[in-house]
């Protein structure tokens, strides 16, 4: 019976050997509520560029089925939407690459490793597909499908990467491509999916992983 | 009744080389500095579970620069995974048969 619990608890170690040499561990959960914050300030900026626009949402809405013969409200302010999209991705990038960093510093583990690369690869993927198809919807205006698109192929290219990170990540994924199939049946509402999405899971899903890892720390 | 020990490899029969074993199985190269930060040992273990595990014939070493400090990579033989699959299958096997 001892001998038997021995033979186990090899097999554990050996498992959890393969897991953490092959996943990217330093991610931290900072990060998270960092990227969080910059996507609710983005979608701020993006609110009123919305709200300050004299066509409403439901005008919006229509765009969606317009055969593009009028003069459409995302030709209008898509322009300045998509700077203040672009922004947002960098300064979540930039500050979510700080603590990320940061931890690592801490945890004495290369932040450039192979479980970083195979982790940027396999993010990279749906991320990519993704944009060039959002990309297309734009030429096509069908703008009200765009918010609800980044949130779902965000959600995948997340649940790709949690199996080479934390395993928790995965929970965030299936939370953003739920919200974006949600999003599709309330096209003009795209902005507060993409600030819950975006944002506030972000923050959520950051402030449990920091909670989980690294309060003790 | 064939026994279940013979198959166990006496050349994995320690925490170190498991380790090592592992993690060679889920990469194709891992460098000694990370090696030692994954099984937490100090360099003169490792370097001595190394050595066997090379003499066996289980693991390749691959000495390389990056700039001007030694970057040292190992990766696992097609022997070494052979034999650290049975090993695995064995310990299954004796967990299975002591229910």
């Amino acid at each position: 019976m001892n001998d038997q619990n021995h033979h186990l608890d090899t097999l554990h170690d050996i498992k959890q050997m393969m897991e953490r040499s092959s996943r990217f561990i330093s991610l931290s959960g900072l990060s998270g509520i960092a990227a969080g914050t910059c996507a609710l300030v983005g979608a701020w900026f993006a609110n009123n560029v919305i709200e300050g626009s004299r066509y409403s949402v439901a005008n919006m809405r229509s765009m969606a089925r317009s055969n593009g013969t009028d003069i459409s409200i995302g030709d209008w302010m898509g322009n300045e939407l998509v700077q203040i999209a672009a922004a947002t991705f960098v300064a979540a990038f930039v500050f979510s690459f700080i603590f990320t960093y940061l931890r690592s510093k801490k945890t004495n583990t290369p932040i450039w490793g192979s479980q970083a690369r195979r982790l940027m690869i396999n993010v990279m993927i749906p991320m990519i597909a993704g944009a060039i198809y959002l990309f297309a919807l734009m030429q096509n205006q069908a703008y009200g499908l765009i918010a609800p698109g980044c949130l779902i192929f965000y959600g995948l290219a997340v649940l790709n990467a949690s199996k080479y990170t934390l395993p928790e990540t995965r929970y965030l994924g299936y939370g953003e491509i739920l919200l974006g199939i949600i999003n599709l049946w309330f096209i003009g509402d795209g902005i507060y999916f993409w600030a819950l999405g975006f944002g506030v899971f972000h923050i959520i899903y950051g402030t449990a992983m920091w909670w989980k890892y690294e309060r003790s720390s | 009744m064939k026994n279940p020990i013979e198959n166990l490899n006496k050349t994995f029969d320690s925490r170190v080389r498991l380790g090592i074993m592992s993690a060679l199985m889920v990469n194709t190269e891992i460098n000694f500095n990370d090696l030692k930060e994954l099984i937490r040992v100090t360099d003169g273990n490792l370097a001595s579970h190394i050595k066997a595990l090379e003499e066996s014939g289980y693991i390749k070493v691959n000495k390389g620069f990056v700039g001007r400090k030694t970057n040292t990579v190992y990766s696992a033989t097609k022997a070494g995974e052979k034999a650290f699959r049975e090993h695995l299958s064995a310990l299954e096997q004796m967990i299975k048969s002591a229910k």
